[in-house]
């Protein structure tokens, strides 16, 4: 309805399926590479979990175990860690920042819920082992632990001007030196019951809620499409064919459903139900099976993930540090305090990164005094593989997301196939630089930058 | 000009200076602006015009000097304070942000939003659509970044910037450099228009043609120090270039 007026309306450019749909390409990428690599596993695995080999692919993949219920399962449990520490760090390389400490600062995060949980509150404070008010409290500490020394390092960035490289590569020696303190250097355990539901299997909220939970998300989602479509026409924009919403609706409803399929077709191991039933003093008829549903933790990424997508995309907060990132000056120039927001970008890395380190710990079932190594390389890989640019101004957050499930796939499938660990640290690399050679190339194409 | 005069000025800068290092890119720069009025500021590159009016625009703040506006002493700290008394920039840099799009880029800083306080795009990209059609009826890219924009497209999403939010005080940095001589034809249209709505206006233009058609009159500046200030009307190209090149007013205005 824009190009009446002109004379040069009659040739419309030609535009493929995918633009027609308005699908980004970058996600569709990704999400062949996680089909790729779960299909390579699922092959090898099959091939070797046959007795004699076969030429027959279909038996490759029956046997296959990297897509079994079973491994899916503890897949999405071992992403959530990383994968919200990734939401994070894409609004701090978007910013032209980068953040090393995550792995310390969880490490110190996880040590002083650890110390609250089982000294301060219960017996310091006198709220008694098993408190239910424990964990709140625990976590509460270990987020404003995080905020406080995120800002901190905010504050070293924005307003004195260090470079986040050298500011966060201090606190990674810091800050895990301090959290080694804080306990005495020793491990912490075991932790509170409530707080093991954070972790993954010991929370899990049963197939009947996960099915009615994916049907309200799956409502939603199709709503938001004809909602947004709705605003669109409402202003005179051009909208896409019905046809392709149709469509985009129906995928993302199989998308929804098809994981809690996936999820709730795991089933509690039996000896695990047979000991559930024992403790309650009760007895389990012969046959009896039940799946654990959703995990509170994957719960909590979901969550984590759709807050920090509606913050960078529809809050001015978002909008702010996509502009800073893209031309610092030209954000100061506009009224934005780029320096507040620094401080706020790096408190808020600090917040997730103690959400990440209450599930990794709680997964764990105590604080190891290992806890975090390594980590700040896995969230800033999750970032980069998923699509943030290490110059700044660019990323999203399911590609972080999508970037820690690939990473973590790789290495729970070359777990599976007794890849050794230096081969899979070799694996991890390639993949890495490869995905930010496959990023220029594709950007280079796409004439974004 | 007569009856301009009698009120307050619009904008005063009073001996403004300021200095990087031991370079003094302002030297004690005294200029006033009135409404309906466009004063246009002369110079050879680096004689320090981008410079005075980024302390007025709250992008430096000046070593010495005030701003007085409306007749009033005011303290412009930051780009926000400068908004907040309407004055708009269009930067000679055009202070974009490349990685988004117009309609971001034009309301960066203030942004529109919904009663839930997210931000309303689809609002701000028809606002924007509505404001370039006036100023650039060719432009098309709405869902772009910037960077994927030409340079007049870019220069018009800054002149969009500039005006969409009721100026009283536009400052406009070389902003027909990138233009070709229709869209150059149509900011000075723009101009004009502006002028006749009250508006006053710091033009830097490196064309001397086009500050002796569109300005009032011209400020002159030299290693950051002025060199003069005329009414347009009263010299010709030659004075002006003359006094640019030479740093002294022409022989008949002097003393
Ligand atoms: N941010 C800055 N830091 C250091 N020197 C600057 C800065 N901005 C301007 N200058 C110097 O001030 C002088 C005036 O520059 P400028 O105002 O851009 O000139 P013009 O706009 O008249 O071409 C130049 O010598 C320039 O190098
Ligand atoms: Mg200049």
């Amino acid at each position: 309805m824009t190009d009446t007026a002109q004379s040069r309306s009659a040739e419309k450019p030609r535009r493929s399926i995918l633009d027609t749909m308005e699908i980004d390409s970058r996600l569709m990428g990704m999400l062949g590479v996680l089909v790729l690599i779960s299909l390579a596993f699922q092959i090898w695995t099959g091939i070797r979990a046959l007795d004699t080999f076969s030429w027959n692919p279909f038996a490759w993949l029956v046997n296959g175990k990297f897509l079994s219920t079973q491994n899916t399962y503890n897949l999405a449990i071992q992403t959530v860690s990383i994968a919200i520490m990734a939401t994070g760090m894409v609004f701090i390389i978007v910013t032209r920042n980068i953040d090393l400490a995550v792995g310390s600062l969880l490490a110190l995060c996880s040590g002083v819920m650890a110390m609250m949980q089982t000294e301060i509150l219960p017996h310091w404070l006198g709220l008694g082992l098993g408190s239910p008010l424990i964990m709140p409290i625990a976590v509460i500490c270990g987020m404003f632990t995080g905020m406080v020394i995120g800002a901190f390092q905010g504050w070293l960035v924005g307003y004195q001007g260090i470079p986040s490289f050298v500011v966060t590569l201090g606190g990674l020696l810091v800050w895990s030196k301090v959290a080694y303190e804080i306990v005495g250097g020793q491990t912490i355990g075991p932790l509170d019951p409530t707080f093991l539901m954070l972790g993954g299997t010991n929370g899990t909220i049963g197939s009947t809620a996960s099915w009615v939970l994916g049907a309200v998300v799956a409502v939603l989602t199709v709503w938001g499409i004809w909602a947004s479509r709705r605003s669109k026409a409402g202003h005179g924009f051009q909208v896409k064919p019905a046809w392709a919403e149709v469509f985009l609706s129906l995928v993302s409803v199989g998308m929804i459903m098809g994981i809690v399929a996936q999820i709730n077709a795991y089933l509690i191991p039996p000896a695990r139900l047979q000991k559930m039933f024992t403790e309650r003093g009760e007895t389990m008829p012969e046959g009896y099976t039940q799946a654990f549903g959703l995990p509170i933790s994957v719960i909590l990424l979901a969550v984590v993930a759709l807050v920090m997508t509606v913050v960078a995309n529809k809050t001015r907060f978002g909008r702010y540090v996509f502009a800073t990132g893209g031309n610092p000056d030209a954000a100061a120039l506009s009224g934005i305090d780029t320096k507040w927001l620094t401080v706020k970008v790096f408190a808020l890395m600090g917040v997730l990164t103690a959400i990440s380190a209450a599930v990794a710990s709680a997964r764990l079932t105590n604080h190891s005094l290992d806890i975090g190594t390594l980590d700040e390389l896995r969230v800033i890989a999750a970032a980069v593989i998923g699509g943030t640019a290490l110059a700044g101004g660019f990323g999203t957050i399911y590609g972080a997301v999508l970037g820690a499930l690939i990473m973590q796939s790789l290495q729970s499938g070359m777990g599976m196939v007794n890849v050794d660990a230096p081969y899979q640290n070799i694996v991890v690399g390639v993949v890495l630089v490869l995905a930010v050679w496959l990023d220029i190339v594709y950007r280079k194409r796409a004439g974004k930058k | 000009m007569t009856m301009a005069s009698a009120a307050a000025p619009l904008v005063e800068l009073r001996n403004i200076s300021i200095s990087f290092g031991g370079i003094r890119a302002v030297d004690n720069v005294s200029v006033d602006l009135f409404p309906g009025e466009v004063v246009g500021l002369l110079g050879h590159n680096g004689a320090g015009k981008s410079t005075l009016i980024k302390c007025l625009s709250g992008a430096y703040h000046p070593d010495a000097g005030e701003i007085w506006i409306n007749g009033k002493k005011v303290a412009i700290n930051n780009p926000r304070d400068a908004r907040a008394f309407n004055i708009e920039t269009i930067y000679q840099t055009l202070a974009l942000a490349d990685n988004l799009d117009a309609a971001s880029n034009l309301f960066l800083g203030r942004e529109l939003v919904s009663s839930f306080g997210f931000v309303d795009d689809a609002g701000m990209e028809a606002e924007t659509r509505k404001i370039l059609a006036r100023l650039n009826p060719n432009f098309r890219k709405f869902k772009e970044p910037v960077s994927a924009l030409s340079g007049g497209q870019r220069q018009s999403v800054a002149i969009a910037r500039a005006v969409y939010f009721n100026a009283k005080i536009l400052i406009m940095d070389e902003p027909t450099a990138a233009l070709g001589p229709h869209e150059t034809q149509m900011v000075g249209e723009l101009i004009q228009e502006l002028k006749r709505q009250g508006l006053g206006i710091f033009l830097i233009d490196h064309d001397i043609h086009q500050v002796k058609q569109m300005c009032d009159r011209a400020a002159v500046m030299k290693n950051g120090q002025l060199v003069g200030i005329v009414k347009v009307a009263d010299v010709t190209e030659d004075d002006l270039l003359g006094m640019i090149i030479l740093g002294k007013k022409p022989a008949h205005l002097a003393g």
